[in-house]
């Protein structure tokens, strides 16, 4: 059966992580900003200015980890931007936030149409290249589905290593978590939960600027505006799919990794038969299912949404 | 000289307030008008003789992509070419949304812009009646529909015929007997191209298989490298680069890909067979010819992307396709100039073959 041997292809397993890596990164951005109590809607806008900065980075000669570091800090300024009008100010988070997105994408592109006002074609860069890592990318089977990416997934795939152990066994991680479900509570211990929120939304855009700088730098070697294409929004769904864990999280993101890697090969496979936009409904159709079936019984911070004011109830 | 200079600053002036108005309304747009407009002013300056001559005509173009993008990248390189020769003056507008296209459409046309070049695909109601509201300017507009009176004439990538043409190649370079073709969106203007492309490939290798896959974007390479891969996994060995990110695929697998309205060979060596162009040059400069001689009709203008009007080209890498094959090619392109063959034009959405 040929859909049987999709899944046995080890071919099959490297692109689904591939297509998950840069929502990888997105979903972690978006779980520690809503893990804190607010949502980040300007995570597509921040996919945008991650893709372009990154990318500018190192065309303008600076090294590739010298543009994930450019893309990150480009995204924590946007993130500031964020936390400064949702958190002190007190304002709608989704008003805010798709503000940012707008902002965001069409600065980007202000920027690179200044910096190259006249192209033909936007101007390549040496992007990463996948990694040969001896003895574990010759294994047979895992070898190519796992060891043969390029760096930055292995950085996303620490990454939520990472986050899981801070919000979980690290006090900060205590207190963000605390921040996002009793305010109060934090505010009591005489703890800065403004400083603690808008901290945790600069570091979540950052880690959302990665996963657009992935998109520039390794699965690609070149800008073009509307590169992003929804990846942001798809990060935003699947925090709930992954009720706001970090492990539920690289789960949700692989998931739908394999659902766009399967319909990839499947239009390929039938798709004399079947029109081709049913193909690429099944993620997004997949992705619902998946949300129904995991996410009733979603633990979501208490706070989330919530401004907090001092002194009020 | 007083007259020179007034023509030059009321010009200059113009472009200011147009540009004023304009990023009032949008961050993202951008003009360039500036290098356009002192160029025109420099040369009325420098040659006060001339300008009474002649005043270059007004043109402008309206896109919803960046000029980056292939296909509004062509018709932005034919208008700067009429520019620099100093027929016309050339401003555009770049990545309009649809629904604001109505609105730059009026504020050129208000404005004094006797050409409006543009593309009407997803606005063709509201393109056709702001240009109704406007006779005495002339619009050019890519669309899949008919030209409409009195102003408002077509023009499409016809270039069927070099993608016929490139499929030729590409069947008979396959050695699997598999070619893998990835596009946009099924739409009339991608699926003539692909067709053609199939036909040329039968044409060569009756044998040769089929399987197609849209990526419902314009603008997602990693997504075209994806599907590229998986193309590549399933057996393809030469692609159809209908999108950015195939070529880049077909280069690292080390197959074949063929081109299509932008020779990209030289970013991909030993990757791209051939590539089926399109020259936006013919079909621009007849529109400028038209108005300038106040002879402009609503006309469908695709047949200046034929082949026989060198709208359309092909391209070959030869050092990669042999000379007996070149010479299959070029005799039916010879035979397509001279109007003995005749590709057909097949609109309907191209389906992977069983």
């Amino acid at each position: 059966m040929e859909y049987i041997d999709i899944l046995l292809s080890a071919n099959f397993w490297a692109a689904a992580i591939r297509i998950a890596t840069p929502l990888i990164f997105g979903v972690l951005g978006a779980l520690v900003c809503e893990r804190a109590g607010v949502l980040n809607l300007g995570i597509e806008g921040i996919f945008v200015v991650g893709a372009m900065c990154g990318w500018m980075a190192v065309w303008l000669g600076a090294g590739l980890w010298g543009g994930v570091l450019i893309a990150a800090l480009a995204g924590a300024f946007f993130g500031l931007l964020h936390g400064i009008l949702t958190v002190p100010l007190g304002l709608s988070q989704h008003v805010s936030g798709l503000g940012i997105t707008m902002f965001a994408t069409s600065v980007s592109y202000f920027a690179y149409r200044t910096a190259l006002p006249d192209v033909s074609s936007p101007p390549r860069i040496e992007a990463f290249q996948p990694l040969d890592i001896p003895v574990l990318s010759e294994l047979p089977f895992i070898g190519p589905a796992l060891f043969q990416q390029t760096p930055m997934t292995f950085l996303a795939l620490a990454l939520v290593l990472l986050v899981s152990y801070m919000l979980y066994r690290t006090p900060l991680g205590l207190a963000i978590r605390a921040v996002g479900d009793n305010p109060s509570a934090v505010e009591a211990q005489g703890l800065p939960v403004f400083a603690l929120r808008i901290g945790a939304i600069m570091a979540g855009s950052a880690l959302m600027a990665l996963g657009g700088a992935f998109l520039t730098m390794s699965a690609f070697d070149a800008f073009f505006f509307g590169m992003i294409n929804g990846r942001g929004w798809i990060c935003i769904a699947l925090v709930v799919f992954a009720s706001w864990r970090p492990g539920k999280a690289l789960l949700g993101a692989l998931l739908f990794g394999a659902f766009d890697a399967f319909q990839i090969r499947l239009q390929n496979e039938v798709g004399a038969v079947i029109p081709s936009q049913v193909f690429l409904m099944i993620p997004y159709l997949l992705s619902i299912v998946a949300l129904v079936l995991v996410a009733r019984k979603a633990d979501y911070p208490r706070a989330l949404l919530q401004p907090y004011f001092r002194g009020q109830r | 000289m007083a007259a020179v200079w007034s023509a030059a600053l009321h010009n200059y002036f113009f472009q200011g307030v147009c540009m004023f108005a304009t990023r009032l309304n949008g961050l993202v747009r951008h003009y360039v008008l500036a290098s356009v407009a002192l160029f025109a002013a420099i040369i009325t300056v420098c040659s006060p003789a001339k300008i009474l001559a002649s005043e270059p005509l007004k043109v402008a173009a309206i896109y919803t992509v960046p000029v980056e993008q292939q296909w509004v990248g062509r018709i932005h390189k034919a208008l700067s070419a009429a520019a620099e020769r100093g027929d016309i003056a050339y401003v555009y507008s770049e990545n309009t949304a649809n629904t604001d296209y109505e609105r730059v459409m009026r504020e050129y046309a208000e404005a004094g812009h006797r050409l409006i070049v543009g593309e009407a695909f997803a606005v063709e109601r509201a393109t056709r009646s702001v240009a109704s509201e406007y006779p005495e300017t002339a619009f050019l507009m890519g669309s899949s529909f008919p030209p409409a009176e009195p102003n408002f004439a077509v023009f499409d990538n016809f270039i069927h015929e070099p993608s016929y043409l490139s499929g030729m190649i590409a069947g008979a370079k396959s050695r699997s007997g598999k070619i893998g073709m990835i596009g946009g969106f099924a739409i009339p203007e991608v699926n003539r191209l692909m067709h053609a492309f199939m036909n040329g490939a039968k044409a060569t290798n009756p044998d040769v298989t089929f399987t197609v896959n849209f990526i419902n974007s314009w603008y997602d390479p990693p997504k075209a490298k994806e599907t590229a891969y998986a193309m590549i996994d399933a057996g393809a060995d030469v692609l159809y680069a209908e999108r950015f990110g195939v070529s880049d695929a077909a280069m690292e697998k080390g197959i074949f890909a063929i081109g299509n309205v932008i020779d990209t060979a030289s970013d991909y060596p030993n990757t791209i067979l051939a590539s089926a162009i399109w020259h936006m040059e013919p079909t621009v400069d007849t529109a400028i010819a038209a108005v300038k001689a106040n002879d402009f009709k609503a006309e469908d203008y695709g047949k200046y992307s034929f082949m026989g009007h060198g709208g359309g080209a092909l391209v070959v890498d030869e050092t990669l396709v042999d000379a007996e094959l070149l010479g299959k090619v070029k005799a039916v392109e010879a035979s397509i100039l001279d109007g003995s063959f005749t590709v057909d034009i097949n609109d309907e959405e191209p389906k992977s073959s069983n």
